[in-house]
């Protein structure tokens, strides 16, 4: 540990004084245009600790991030089921068979209306829940705990309570719709409605999370600046289109990438309450994934369905970054 | 209209306050005003995010004949322990509830260890490449774990590790969320404590350990909280990599006891759920505030 430190680490060039006999024999070194022997070595260790320090998880994320990532589109271009010791070289095969399946255009326009309902869903009753919060009222923090704790339990118990709550025979939701008057849907046996039904709950388990983060973004709203447009008799609509929503602009860009994100992967609550069904309903090309891997076993194609999704996801967060966030106001 | 606005204003603005609750003619309709604006949703929001809880709850307590009654019968006659007693005995919940404990504990622990020395080597110790290092983990970032499950389970198959805590716990120990939020907060630190404790002649190890982890406690403990949470909710990879019972995560196990019924056993669900639920809730309310300023970080630090 007494090992002399060449630099500090935040503040290069300012080396403090080096106890190294090495130090003061090495003017031959200067005068070849070279670092003296002694910072050399001890860079090299700097190198050396950096490497332990840092290799662990290196290893790691590229063992269980990179190497897989590859995989699958090695994996893409075989006809191979799960844990078979044969697997058939097919090219594209796998993506034309794909691309010329009427359910994988299905799935597709599934995997939009979730992800398009979703995310505009929580984004939109977030901001609404954060504008209600950020008026000083009492118990206001109290809500904030609660709206949020969804967001931290398992989608999977999620799921179920919802899916009890919906049992259109003896569920708590059905009364209450009949109450109004209405005939409540089929939700365990119609395809359409059965989507629905994962979209609400979905939008309920997440919109306390974009509720917190615009109430942060809300915070930062200057008071003098809606005070003055109240002075100049803007009306309070007014007030919020044209001053508090452009400065709301950068948290509603990083929900976008986010709650985009999570909701074209999302997964848990689908298999508790779903299983993808009825007749397909709710399959995502997220689900997709997961039957083809783990429930068929075409280990191929669904390496293949995981890179197209991989893919449109990469695309998405890219377009959002190039075309959404010129328009962002940074404060 | 301009008093509601208004009103928010602090000291320095007590003129426009004043004129602004002058010239609400009626204070009275302001009153109703802030509550049909303000408490009536604030209400409205908490009972719709309860309910759904409440009703686990009451349902976990309801006998069989309660639950599978129409009309709905919102109250059951008195507390039922029994769909409690069913879900201990019939399946391994002791032993769920410790491999969930097992996963969670030693997976986010280590995650966060990994985290703290690659964000600590990021900022603080000198590497020729270190911005390609950079580089690597934030796009890592950029891959969901969902879509890289299949050549990941071929991987840990072949490693003979399904139904084992190495292979729940290994493929996810790799941190690229955690390191880059500490690094972000190290960034942050004042430059004077670390050439002090340079010029101390400390090493980078000791330099971790007493200088930085101890004045970064907060920032680890909401990146240990948020792993904690998201290790003990993960689903899709135990769930696949494991299918013996005694190796389930709870959140797994909930969909054994979802399948064991070909009609759902409602009141021994709930009590299962509610089993899953209640410790990360006691948790969430103990620390809610870190928690939720963990998981909306990168909004404002990104």
């Amino acid at each position: 540990m007494a090992l002399p430190e060449t630099e500090s680490p935040v503040s290069p060039r300012t080396d403090p004084p080096v106890d190294d006999p090495m130090a003061h024999s090495s003017s031959q070194d200067h005068r070849r245009g070279r670092m003296p022997l002694s910072r050399r070595r001890s860079r090299r260790r700097e190198a050396l600790i950096f490497l332990a320090f840092t290799i662990p998880n290196l290893t790691l994320i590229a063992l269980f991030t990179y190497r897989p990532l590859l995989s699958n589109v090695y994996y893409s271009t075989l006809q191979w089921n799960m844990g078979s010791p044969t697997a058939r070289f097919v090219g594209f095969g796998n993506y034309v068979r794909w691309f010329s399946d009427p359910h994988s255009w299905n799935y597709l326009r599934i995997t939009a209306i979730f992800t398009i309902a979703t995310v505009g869903g929580t984004i939109l009753i977030g901001l609404l829940i954060a504008t209600v919060l950020n008026q000083k009222l009492r118990g206001r923090n109290v809500a904030r705990a609660v709206v949020f704790a969804p967001y931290v339990l398992s989608g999977v118990a999620i799921g179920l309570v919802w899916m009890f709550m919906f049992d259109p025979q003896f569920g708590v939701i059905a009364p209450v719709i009949r109450a109004f008057g209405m005939t409540p849907p089929n939700w365990y046996n119609s395809p359409g409605w059965a989507l629905v039904m994962v979209i609400i709950v979905y939008i309920w388990k997440h919109l306390g999370y974009a509720a917190v983060v615009y109430l942060a973004g809300l915070q930062i709203v200057p008071r003098d600046l809606l005070e003055a447009a109240a002075l100049d008799g803007a009306g309070k609509w007014r007030t919020f289109r044209s001053i508090t929503l452009p400065l709301l602009s950068p948290m509603t860009f990083f929900l976008l990438v986010t709650v985009t994100l999570s909701s074209m992967q999302s997964f848990d609550m689908i298999h508790a309450m779903t299983r993808g069904g009825p007749v397909d309903g709710t399959t995502t090309l997220m689900y997709q994934i997961y039957r083809e891997g783990f429930v068929t076993g075409r280990a191929g194609y669904s390496a293949t369905v995981a890179t197209i999704l991989f893919l449109l996801l990469l695309g998405f967060t890219l377009l959002q970054m190039r075309f959404l966030e010129r328009k962002v106001h940074y404060s | 209209m301009n008093g509601e606005l208004a009103r928010g204003g602090r000291g320095q603005v007590t003129l426009v306050r004043r004129s602004a609750e002058s010239s609400a003619s009626n204070p009275a309709g302001e009153q109703v005003k802030r509550l049909l604006t303000g408490y009536l949703p604030l209400v409205l929001a908490v009972v719709v995010m309860i309910a759904p809880l409440l009703w686990m709850l009451i349902s976990s307590v309801k006998t069989r004949p309660e639950i599978f009654t129409v009309p709905l019968q919102w109250l059951p006659e008195r507390p039922y322990g029994g769909n409690y007693a069913e879900v201990v005995d019939r399946y391994p919940f002791g032993r769920f509830f410790l491999n969930s404990v097992v996963v969670t504990a030693v997976g986010a622990g280590i995650k966060v260890l990994l985290a703290m020395f690659t964000a600590y080597a990021l900022v603080f110790i000198r590497f020729p490449a270190k911005k390609l290092v950079f580089i690597v983990i934030i796009v890592a970032l950029m891959v969901p774990p969902q879509v890289v499950v299949v050549p990941n389970y071929t991987l840990i198959a072949d490693l003979g590790w399904q139904n084992t805590y190495l292979g729940i716990i290994v493929p996810g120990l790799g941190t690229a969320f955690g390191t880059f939020l500490l690094r972000q907060q190290f960034l942050t630190l004042p430059h004077a404590i670390i050439d002090a404790a340079t010029l101390d002649g400390a090493g980078h190890w000791r330099r971790l350990w007493r200088v930085i982890a101890p004045i970064s406690a907060p920032t680890i403990a909401t990146v240990a909280l948020v792993t904690i949470v998201s290790e003990w909710n993960e689903y899709l990879w135990p769930l696949i990599i494991v299918d013996r019972p005694e190796m389930m995560t709870l959140p797994v196990a909930l969909t054994l006891m979802q399948n064991a019924d070909g009609t759902n056993n409602w009141g021994v669900l709930m009590a299962g759920t509610a089993m899953v639920v209640l410790p990360v809730l006691i948790i969430f309310t103990l620390l809610q505030r870190h928690i939720v300023a963990g998981l909306t970080q990168g909004a404002t630090t990104g």
